[in-house]
């Protein structure tokens, strides 16, 4: 008779291996490690960029300098020494110009392994892929059909290049260098990431989707993401990564940056699977990611996440509803499992009269975990009528996890509708006895439980990427159990 | 069809089950009665697999293959079903979603593929129809704010989609009143058939008005004390356990 108890739910999670773990063996160009003004100048050389972007480059290396790595999340782990990473890593030999078909084929080969092969991709209705491995993008598709429209998607080291008016408006207002410790140094060293713009009342076809992966051991990535969507317009936007097995801890400090102009709406959803270091909490990355959004008038911005990787994670997209009638959205799950860290929630800002603003978040521990949700409900004296809803859930599997909720509300102004709900549960011996009665297996057990409780965010995702979402879910809770 | 003998269990070194014996044939309906405590959930959860109970000798046969070796799901393929006193909720999981799971796992263990999305969909309305389940049910959080009728109907709702070999029925009749108790009897009594077998366990000879026990058996302190037809069920309504209890003890 197998048994199944809690000590069992726990021994299973725990020898849970990271299934993407391999290594694919790619060519790369990599800058001497360590960071000074001369390797803020070479990436910026290397991207034959324009003088005002090295220079905004170093105004924010400057920034950088000065400021402090913060420690104020519920997070322990050993900061990383910032002069032992190498800041620029491209594959070599990239044209532009390749199509999907010139892609390396151990590029392709991984991707297969991930079951998000490149063919796949291709196949795949109406998405358009903007492939971005180890800082430059490799690969670019339906970038025609988009230019029908007007809609520009490309690597922001393209558009830099190509749409310098638009980047140099945009770049850093909403996210400015100064904005904290991470945001200052990726400003300083961003490499790649992607651009996109949607033209006035352009309703982008197609979900925009982003695959980012680190590849080359040690290399920290910097990834900088613009989105505008100008008035009128919509976008879906997808992001999702998952990375190779590495010992040593790895840097992610991204920067996203989301502008929606009067009436526009924005989805962002994102799939994360960093490398989350293994049974013993060894290696992991490290995602300290800047994540915000600005609503004008009417416009809408949605963030949507599945955060089942990395070893310390400390994100919190965010909506500044600065337009009157804005909204705001974040729909959350997060995973922590054997020694993983999260940090993770939301802020939504209201400015503008009649702003609305709903967070759900659902936090799953297992494992050592530790699993933290940290969100801010701040109401201006000005923002008439402004209305929040929060809910917060916490699953807990087995006894030495931790989920923890961080709930600020600031309301300045007294007509504000804050509501807040939170609960804790634990996946318990009884649920998988009563599944395994009917047939159910305990791994497909847990799966079952785990995808009930995060229904209404899974809900929330595309079709395509909430099955990516849910297949993730259960790999990062169930590996090796039965 | 079911085969108990000299059957010993204990839940955390507390010994409760103490030398049952016990024979169903296909096509039979057992009752086995008896005063709280005396082990007749435990005696479900044991054959059912359930991991915290201990056998500690005996065995349990199910067509010749003793279970002992077999987890509860690998039971369950083989067509045991427990109709639980207290079923579970399962948030976000709808009561289709999990049927579905439960029968093509079922399905999968047996080298069978999906059950096509039409066949379920026609079993489900026949089912449910036959229980005189809502279709707005179906659509609810596994017995998240369920009643306790609307718990057990869904119990053997689940029976019927299974179509298990042997279904043992836990306390059913508690908490149900007299229309779900109609109901779910009328549910049973439909899918009673000469080739699976029944066992209720049960407190009252309430529920044995509306499912006829070809056979009623009392546990009493974790053996099987007396076993008789029908009319054993009638007597002990009559006179309560404690003719029983003094017989055993003398």
């Amino acid at each position: 008779m197998s048994k199944y108890t809690e000590d069992d739910l726990r021994e299973e999670l725990k020898t849970k291996e990271y299934e993407y773990g391999f290594f694919t063996d790619i060519e790369s160009e990599t800058f001497p490690i360590g960071l000074n003004e001369d390797i803020v100048r070479a990436i910026s050389k290397k991207k034959e960029e324009p003088e005002w972007m090295t220079e905004w480059r170093l105004e924010a290396f400057k920034v950088w300098k000065a400021m402090e790595e913060p420690d104020w999340a519920n997070v322990n782990y050993t900061k990383p020494d910032f002069q032992a990473i190498a800041y620029y890593s491209a594959p070599v030999a990239v044209d532009p110009n390749k199509t999907l078909d010139d892609v390396d084929p151990d590029l392709l080969a991984m991707y297969k392994k991930l079951g998000i092969s490149v063919d796949e991709q291709k196949k795949m209705n109406n998405v358009a892929m903007d492939i971005v491995v180890d800082s430059v993008s490799v690969a670019t598709t339906f970038k025609k059909t988009l230019a029908e429209k007007g809609i520009i998607f490309m690597p922001i080291s393209e558009a830099i290049q190509e749409h310098p008016e638009l980047v140099r408006k945009y770049i850093g207002t909403i996210v400015p260098t100064t904005d904290n410790f991470y945001a200052a140094l990726n400003s300083a060293v961003f490499s790649d990431g992607s651009f996109c713009y949607i033209p006035k009342g352009v309703k982008c076809p197609m979900e925009l989707s982003t695959y980012f992966r680190i590849n080359q051991g040690g290399t920290g990535q910097f990834e900088r993401t613009l989105l505008v969507a100008d008035e009128g317009s919509y976008v879906s936007y997808l992001e999702g990564c998952t990375a190779p097995s590495r010992d040593e801890n790895q840097l992610h400090a991204a920067v996203v940056e989301l502008i929606a102009l009067d009436d526009a709406e924005i989805k962002y959803s994102t799939v994360q699977n960093w490398y989350p270091g293994n049974a013993e909490g060894l290696g992991g990355v490290y995602n300290f990611v800047t994540k915000r959004g600005l609503c004008e008038k009417n416009a809408k911005i949605s963030w949507t996440q599945v955060e089942t990787g990395s070893a310390v994670t400390w994100k919190y997209p965010s909506c500044i509803l600065k337009g009157d009638n804005s909204v705001g959205e974040f729909y959350s799950i997060a995973v922590t499992n054997n020694h993983q860290q999260a940090d993770t929630g939301t802020k939504m800002i209201h400015l503008g009269k009649n702003t609305k603003s709903t967070i759900i978040s659902k936090g799953i521990s297992a494992g050592k975990s530790q699993n933290s949700y940290r969100g801010l409900v701040h109401v201006s004296a000005r923002a008439e009528n402004a209305r929040n809803f929060s809910q917060c859930d916490s699953l807990l599997m087995g006894n030495e996890c931790g989920a923890h909720t961080f709930p600020y509300i600031e309301a300045k102004n007294k007509s504000a509708m804050i509501e807040h709900e939170a609960t804790t549960s634990k996946i318990g011996e009884d649920q998988i006895f009563y599944c395994n009665q009917r047939g159910i297996d305990t791994e497909k057990a847990i799966a079952l439980i785990v995808n009930g409780f995060s229904k209404d965010v899974l809900n929330k995702l595309p079709m395509e990427f909430a099955v990516e979402a849910q297949k993730l879910l259960e790999i990062s809770l169930e590996g090796s159990v039965g | 069809m079911l085969q108990i003998k000299d059957l010993h269990a204990s839940v955390e070194d507390k010994s409760i089950l103490r030398g049952i014996n016990l024979e169903v044939k296909a096509g039979e309906v057992h009752a086995i009665m008896g005063p709280n405590g005396s082990g007749k959930s435990t005696l479900a959860s044991v054959i059912a697999g359930k991991e915290e109970y201990e056998v500690e000798k005996g065995e349990i046969l199910l067509n010749g293959e003793d279970l002992e070796d077999l987890a509860a799901e690998d039971r369950a393929h083989k067509g045991i079903f427990l109709s639980f006193q207290y079923p579970v909720e399962i948030p976000g999981v709808s009561v289709t979603n999990f049927i579905k799971t439960a029968i093509n796992s079922t399905r999968k263990a047996k080298g069978l593929a999906d059950m096509p999305a039409k066949d379920m969909l026609k079993m489900i309305r026949e089912k449910s129809e036959m229980l005189e389940i809502d279709r707005k049910f179906l659509s609810r959080s596994l017995n998240v704010g369920f009643s306790g009728g609307e718990k057990k109907r869904n119990e053997i709702f689940q029976m019927a989609m299974l179509e298990p070999k042997l279904a043992i029925l836990d306390e059913t009749d508690s908490g149900l009143d007299i229309d779900a108790l109609r109901i779910v009897a009328n549910g049973v009594n439909k899918l009673k058939s000469k080739d699976n077998a029944v066992v209720l366990i049960t407190h009252y000879q309430r529920l044995l008005d509306y499912i006829k026990p070809d056979f009623v058996h009392v546990l009493y302190n974790g053996r099987i004390v007396k076993s008789g037809g029908p009319e054993l069920a009638h007597e002990l309504e009559e006179k309560g356990y404690d003719w029983i209890k003094e017989e055993v003890d003398a």
